[in-house]
């Protein structure tokens, strides 16, 4: 089974990530994460299924779900390559504007020192990119011990605390 | 040299600066310890170039046509003596002995090893200097007004401001991956020295009907491929929103900006795509997620931040007296005269004056710098400026605080280290990048031409009798020299492998910004210097007693400098 960083452990991953082309047909009845237009084409079957979770590609905003988060007990956020920084601003929209508290994982170009800021944005699961070390990118959660900004990780800024 | 004090303070005894404390240090330590596992894991093959790339940018270093280069930060201008002298040494040990200072006021070197640059950023670290997002795709350097708390004619000082946005943006964890650059500039003056409608973001600082002051808020300009003059997103600003409105920007920048075309990805692009309301309407529906919030500064530290640029201890000085002794030293000194004219500003208090150090003599690149004459300014600033030093996006250094009875000793001192070129603000006072002799992204050269420039124009009477003339010189399209807000730029282009240069006129970085217009057809290096004279010749014969260039070429238009240009080619 793949491992993911999760609550900055390492552990094994049950969930299967469906492809953005896939259909109703090819879920299981495992734990399942689907792409946005699986959702919004099968929304009314969909609604209420337990174990099921929605990926968003970098071009997907949350605002497509921000009606529908009680669906989803993970939300997924892709990143196609490391250097598209949408998936930050998503993460903090789905956290801070919407207030949803189920597991968030970065997937895709998903790399060792970009984890501490995806953390700060709200990220808690990284499904590290298949070639690399989970355990060397768990360090890099530590990279820094304070921030300046608030965000989802610290909410009071160091002006305040100062 | 370094220790902490009670307080936790870096024991740099400077009052008139903002002083790390205990965890700003600490930022900075870890930092390079980062860097220096990255730096280490790219060298040992476990990073590909790729991957590598925004890390090593985003601490400032780039790979270059012939070396890396790193490019240091100094925020929004700011140096002590102990910070140049670190500067002068690492220049010294890691350099070939000389570097840059840039027109987002920071400091480049041109030749340092990539195995060295973590030991280069640790020096740094020890005198509370870094190179954190000096490039790369996110919050670059602040900048701001090189006459910041001395100007007789600021509203307020704007340095306060910059270090709450420095800390703001430094790591910040949502920006970090932006479709391209962000640049902001704060401007706190009637004169505009910050060049602020050019920025991704310009803050103004202005008072409302009401007296209290706040931010007029600029977004969407920048030079570049596509000039743009940034429009006003939002009249009125209170200060202590300043951090969330400035989250709120960048939020709809970071999910909105393209990321398909790089040449489109600034945020001048998308505010012009969706038009400045419908921009501002955005981010007033992402600010009102998170205005009020816990961003919102709070009076203690607006007050801490500003307690950090007090007025350094100024003597009380008669300015009538100092002001008659000048005037006997500049009488009997021609040369001192000129420079006293050109290169020292008015200060805000009584007996003291603002001095440039040019940087632009001939013979040297425009902004390039010894480590001796680093160390020189450290010296000069000790003993005439309290120990302070800022550098300016013009390229040339000010020392900010000197008494008018210590100028003629200054002049003396700075001129056996080649800072006393009289010509601040004047032709040969050049903005100009690096160009093809260093910068990999450049078309062509532009240090020879600036060069050929300052030699054809040597005659000092001739270009002061030609009043103040901005003019700047990129050596490509990326705009670094501020071609197009020189009021004569030129830019370097290539064309089938070769080297040409198109000259524009018209353009202002100040307050009435306006984007310079393409004169007509490029033409070789070597005919630069011809063109630029004829340009001023149809100046010279336009002119009216009392314009400068910028208002003839705004009178008469583009049409007699063509044809004077062209008609004689042909």
């Amino acid at each position: 089974m793949p491992k993911i960083i999760k609550n900055d452990k390492i552990i094994s991953d049950d969930w299967q990530l469906l492809a953005k082309d896939a259909t109703l047909e090819e879920m299981g009845n495992n734990p399942v994460i689907i792409p946005l237009n699986l959702w919004q084409s099968a929304k009314e079957q969909l609604t209420g299924r337990e174990q099921l979770g929605i990926w968003l590609d970098s071009d997907e905003s949350p605002e497509s779900i921000a009606t529908d988060l009680d669906n989803f007990q993970l939300i997924a956020i892709n990143f196609p390559v490391f250097a598209d920084g949408r998936g930050y601003s998503y993460a903090r929209v789905l956290r801070e504007e919407y207030n949803y508290s189920g597991e968030l994982r970065a997937i895709g170009d998903v790399l060792r020192d970009q984890l501490f800021f995806l953390m700060r944005c709200g990220f808690d699961a990284f499904a590290i990119r298949e070639d690399r070390d989970a355990t060397d990118a768990l360090a890099s959660l530590t990279d820094f011990s304070d921030s300046y900004q608030i965000a989802v990780d610290q909410p009071v800024p160091l002006f305040r605390r100062r | 040299m370094l220790f902490l004090d009670q307080r936790g303070h870096c024991g740099i005894p400077r009052k008139t600066m903002y002083q790390y404390d205990e965890t700003d240090q600490k930022f900075l330590t870890e930092r390079v310890s980062q860097f220096r596992g990255q730096t280490e894991r790219f060298l040992k093959g476990e990073l590909t170039e790729a991957e590598f790339l925004p890390l090593r940018l985003q601490n400032g270093l780039y790979v270059q046509r012939l070396a890396p280069m790193l490019r240091i930060c100094i925020p929004y201008g700011m140096l002590n003596s102990a910070q140049v002298r670190c500067l002068a040494h690492i220049t010294r040990e890691y350099d070939k002995g000389y570097a840059h200072f840039s027109t987002r006021q920071n400091l480049q070197l041109n030749w340092p090893l990539l195995e060295e640059v973590p030991d280069i950023l640790a020096e740094l670290a020890e005198v509370q200097m870094h190179a954190i997002q000096t490039s790369g795709n996110c919050i670059r350097n602040t900048t701001t007004d090189q006459y910041a708390g001395v100007a007789p004619d600021e509203i307020e000082d704007p340095r306060p401001w910059c270090e709450i946005i420095r800390q703001w943006g430094t790591f910040h964890p949502e920006f970090a991956f932006l479709p391209r650059k962000f640049k902001i500039a704060v401007c706190a003056s009637e004169k505009d020295r910050a060049a602020f409608q050019l920025h991704d973001i310009g803050l103004e600082i202005v008072h409302n009907a009401a007296g209290e002051m706040g931010f007029k808020v600029y977004a969407g300009g920048g030079l570049g491929r596509t000039p743009v003059i940034a429009p006003v997103i939002r009249k009125f600003l209170q200060p202590e929103h300043l951090l969330s409105y400035l989250d709120a920007i960048l939020r709809v920048y970071n999910q909105l900006g393209r990321r398909d075309n790089k040449y489109k990805a600034r945020i001048k692009i998308l505010v012009r795509a969706m038009g400045p309301e419908a921009f501002a309407e955005k981010v007033d529906q992402a600010w009102s997620h998170i205005k009020d919030g816990p961003a919102t500064l709070t009076d203690e530290a607006i007050n801490q931040a500003k307690s950090y640029f007090t007025a350094p201890a100024y003597d009380q000085i008669v300015d009538s007296t100092a002001e008659s002794e000048l005037q006997n030293q500049a009488a009997e000194d021609k040369a001192f005269a000129n420079w006293l004219k050109r290169n020292v500003s008015e200060h805000k208090i009584a007996g003291y004056s603002i001095v440039n150090l040019s940087l632009k003599p001939t013979g040297i690149a425009p902004g390039d710098v010894t480590d001796k004459q680093l160390e020189a300014i450290a010296d000069l600033s000790d003993a005439f400026s309290f120990g302070e030093v800022r550098s300016t996006h013009e390229q040339n250094v000010v020392l900010a605080d000197v008494r008018k009875s210590d100028l003629y000793v200054l002049w003396q001192q700075a001129r056996s280290q080649g800072f006393t070129t009289a010509n601040i603000g004047y032709l040969t006072d050049m903005i100009c990048c690096p160009g093809g002799d260093f910068c990999a992204l450049a078309n062509a050269k532009s240090i020879p031409v600036a060069d050929a420039i300052q030699r054809r124009f040597d005659d000092l009477d001739y270009m002061y009798d030609l009043g103040k003339i901005d003019l700047n010189i990129s050596g490509c399209m990326n705009a670094c020299g501020h071609h197009h807000v020189g009021h004569i730029g030129i830019l370097g282009v290539d064309k089938k492998g070769k080297e040409f240069y198109q000259i524009c006129l018209g353009g202002n970085a100040g307050r009435d910004a306006s984007i310079g217009k393409i004169l007509g057809p490029s033409c070789f290096a070597d005919e630069v210097p011809e063109v630029i004279a004829q340009i001023l010749d149809v100046y010279v014969e336009n002119r009216t007693a009392e314009e400068s260039f910028l208002d003839t070429y705004r009178r008469v238009g583009m049409a007699p400098f063509k044809e004077k240009v062209y008609a004689k080619n042909n």
